[in-house]
């Protein structure tokens, strides 16, 4: 399955959760935000919001700026 | 409690005037040793895909000092949409309605595109962010932003990052006087004296990054912007003398031996 992720191309073996996707990648959850097709997902929907073929998901943290 | 170096802004009091950024530290260490030796009222921060090929960034989140409130900005934004878009994620990320507004129109100097700002504070306000706007010198943008619902008024004081100080203190000077609603002088302070000139002129607070980043000792210059600060308040408050065009004599005219 691909998708789009940060910008970038990605294949997915299965179709996954949100949270999947970031313990995939090893990214605590309690310091980003996603985005997928422009939409947030609040963070309590991690668990239960399923990526699809084709989506464009952002993963979207803060990092040191004026 | 309060006290005169707190900064009150839409209800909730920030320890201190100084508000500082957290880009361009040469190390996290760096970072938090000069956030430390400051203790700002806030820091800012930005907002960002996360480098899923380069994990390091995530380790930010462990220098912050713990115990200061964050404002996220919308830097590098230069359309109305994409500082919407980033202001609703930095929410979503910190979970905090505080957003540092910036529609910046020009690479080179940095300036604001202030119709664009304007735009994205109404839309902002409406969903109900706490909005402090980056804009540029003018009094009546600053009007407009108020009146559209902005929790400050952010003028620029000369270019981001340019250190160059204030450059143009009549019409921020205006502006502190003709708002309701704190003033906080946003990039371009260079050194402490800078600060110091700021808080002088009747700014409620001042927001700096580079000139603490990028100065030889940033610790100790961070240190120096607190004193800045509360230097030029305290200067504010005690009021300064008027301006004469020549000489008055400190010591008295009479009783000279030599006459």
């Amino acid at each position: 399955m691909d998708i789009t992720l940060n910008g970038e191309a990605k294949s997915l073996h299965a179709s996954v959760s949100i949270q999947q996707l970031l313990d995939q990648l090893s990214i605590p959850s309690g310091r980003v935000a996603c985005e997928v097709n422009l939409k947030i997902i609040k963070r309590a929907n991690y668990p239960t919001t399923f990526i699809n073929e084709g989506d464009t998901v952002e993963i979207i943290q803060a990092i040191g700026g004026g | 409690m309060t006290n005169d170096f707190s900064l009150s802004i839409a209800g909730i009091t920030y320890t201190s005037r100084l508000i500082l950024g957290t880009g361009k530290f040469k190390t996290f260490e760096l970072m938090l040793e000069a956030l430390t030796a400051a203790q700002p009222g806030m820091i800012t921060v930005a907002i960002r895909r996360v480098n899923l090929n380069n994990k390091g960034s995530q380790s930010f989140w462990n220098f912050l000092p713990k115990n200061i409130p964050i404002l996220p900005n919308t830097a590098g934004c230069y359309t109305v949409e994409e500082a919407i878009r980033t202001a609703r994620l930095a929410r979503e990320v910190l979970e905090t309605n505080l957003i540092k507004v910036e529609v910046i129109g020009d690479l080179k100097t940095l300036f604001p595109d202030v119709v664009g700002t304007l735009e994205a504070t109404k839309v902002l306000v409406k969903e109900g962010f706490t909005v402090l706007p980056y804009t540029s010198d003018d009094p009546i943008m600053a009007k407009r932003l108020e009146d559209a619902g902005a929790s400050t008024i952010m003028p620029l004081a000369s270019p981001i990052g340019s250190g160059q100080g204030i450059l143009n203190p009549f019409p921020v000077s205006l502006i502190i006087q003709q708002a309701k609603v704190p003033v906080i002088v946003d990039a371009g302070v260079g050194t402490a004296s800078d600060a110091a000139i700021a808080m002088e002129l009747g700014a409620a607070g001042v927001l700096l990054n580079t000139a603490v980043a990028e100065a030889k000792d940033p610790v100790l210059m961070a240190k120096a912007m607190d004193l800045g600060v509360r230097c030029g308040r305290t200067s504010f408050l005690a009021g300064r003398m008027p301006k004469r065009q020549m000489a008055s004599a400190s010591s008295p005219v009479s009783g000279m031996i030599n006459v």
